[in-house]
């Protein structure tokens, strides 16, 4: 998957555990609790999502690098970049 | 026997009163349109599927979930914090309390349950199977989400209630166990205000279906609306519904107070065990059970005008609640029988509850609604005054007496009165 692959992934994901929040106007740069009400439950959604999805293992010491949609698709991209999106 | 109601000479602070109904049924979603199907003859059992399990038939409620939770709170939550959120809301908003000027610290929340966990436990098998029994995908949601307490714990998040919230486990029994357990928290100063009650979202689970179908209990007929018959020759077994019923329960002190519109008062209750099988009830203890209800509250069975029924439309069940009525009833004057599960089927943790309500409006209207789907009725079941098929006027109504018996042998008794 391409970085903007993973990012629309990630943003299908939020569209389904913050689903009453407009993410439009999300901002990369910008950490995800800044402009979403997400609390640690939300995130352990994402992770538990990757998981299913795409078989994606996120360790618990690296939870830090999923503040924001642009550390996310960083961190993503070496461990998402030999999935063929379907 | 002269009758001495024992409840009425007690200071206004030991009396509960009633202020508030708010439900979910599979035949309406308020008061008055749930008591108009009750009078009208319409059922809530329609078709249903359900994993593994394929067709069957079930009460479901149809109700607009948005109205009181956002698509995160409902994502997040299950059925039955959904139907009891619905019908705490509508309790409060019918009671005409000042709910913003409530201290949320003297609010208890009692919620009775059938059983609470089996849902989401079956949906992260299910999920889980397709990652091989994985346990790495199984959700962080499932313990919160199963905690007994859960339905309790989620209306008491939606409502931002600060006093003590919990369920009720009771079985079948478990809707009249809330409302009591309402009503010894308020005499006891636990509380100010008490939401009590009981919820079902067993429809959603596979396993209560198969159950019921491996026990020999679970009702199939070609028509849904006929499928619950209690009392009927033909009966075959349960019709599992889901639903919600929540009462608020005030100190007729506190009632009187703020002038609130007084639906009934509770006059008395009594829970017992029969301590002999599973599964199958005992007509002798519930009996006693209902004896023991009426004792507490100075009461003779004459007194009662409508006993709504437990009976769920299994052989055995409803032709021993019938025996233990005949020996409590025999010589009583002017009671009259129904039952609910007729119309809308075993809305397990929210049948007590459930039942009561669509009988309160006899108060005001002197009509005992019906028990549907008689078509022959089982000797076994006869009772002197069981009203069959059609609602029947019979005057003023004084007091209800509501059964409410479950697995493990819990039976619960609730007699309320006409303020």
């Amino acid at each position: 998957m391409t970085p903007a692959q993973i990012r629309d992934e990630i943003l299908d994901i939020l569209s389904k555990v913050a689903p009453d929040e407009d993410l439009s106007g999300l901002e990369d740069a910008k950490n995800f609790r800044e402009q979403l009400e997400l609390d640690s439950m939300d995130f352990l959604d994402i992770v538990l999502e990757l998981k299913r999805r795409h078989r994606v293992i996120i360790p618990e010491e690296d939870y830090g690098n999923l503040a924001s949609m642009a550390s996310t698709v960083s961190y993503l991209e070496p461990k998402m970049r030999d999935i063929v999106k379907s | 026997m002269v009758t001495v109601d024992r409840t009425a000479s007690l200071p206004d602070d030991q009396r509960i009163v009633v202020t508030g109904i708010g439900l979910t049924s599979p035949n309406g979603n308020d008061l008055e349109t749930y008591r108009k199907s009750l009078l009208a003859g319409i059922s809530g059992v329609t078709d249903y599927e359900i994993r593994y399990l394929g067709k069957t038939l079930a009460g479901v409620c149809k109700f607009e979930t948005s109205k009181y939770q956002s698509k995160k709170d409902l994502r997040r939550g299950t059925r039955a914090g959904s139907v009891g959120i619905w019908a705490a809301n509508e309790a409060l908003h019918r009671s005409g309390i000042d709910w913003a000027n409530v201290d949320k610290s003297k609010v208890g929340i009692y919620i009775g349950v059938t059983e609470h966990g089996n849902v989401e436990t079956e949906n992260e098998i299910y999920q889980i199977k397709q990652y091989d029994y994985d346990t790495q995908f199984w959700s962080h949601h499932h313990n919160p989400r199963t905690v007994a307490n859960n339905p309790a714990g989620e209306v008491a998040l939606n409502l931002g209630v600060t006093g003590p919230h919990y369920t009720i486990g009771a079985a079948c029994a478990a809707g009249n166990a809330g409302i009591v357990q309402g009503v010894q928290m308020l005499r006891l100063g636990d509380c100010d205000l008490a939401i009590a009650g009981g919820v079902s979202e067993s429809i959603h689970t596979f396993g209560i279906f198969a159950s019921f179908r491996s026990q020999g209990a679970l009702a199939t007929h070609e028509d849904p609306t006929k499928a619950s018959r209690p009392f009927d020759k033909d009966r075959n077994g349960i019709v599992v519904s889901e639903g919600a019923c929540l009462y608020i329960l005030e100190r007729l002190s506190d009632a009187k107070k703020r002038g609130a519109n007084i639906i009934a008062e509770i006059v008395s209750y009594a829970i017992n065990t029969d301590a002999t099988d599973f599964v199958l009830p005992n007509p002798e203890r519930q009996a006693q059970c209902v004896e023991l209800a009426l004792k507490r509250g100075g009461l003779n069975p004459s007194d009662i005008q409508i006993v709504s029924t437990h009976a769920t439309g299994t052989s055995s069940g409803d032709a021993q609640e019938s025996q233990a009525l005949r020996k409590v009833f025999e010589n009583a004057q002017g009671v009259h029988f129904n039952n609910t599960k007729s119309f809308i089927g075993h809305a397990m943790g929210a049948a007590g509850a459930l039942e009561l309500a669509g009988n309160i409006p006899s108060f005001d209207d002197g009509v005992c609604h019906a028990t549907i789907n008689v078509d022959n009725l089982d000797p076994d079941c006869a009772l002197e005054g069981l009203v069959i098929n059609t609602p029947k006027e019979i005057g003023q109504v004084r007091y209800i007496l509501n059964n409410s018996f479950g697995m493990l042998g819990i039976n619960s008794v609730l007699i309320v009165r006409k303020f």
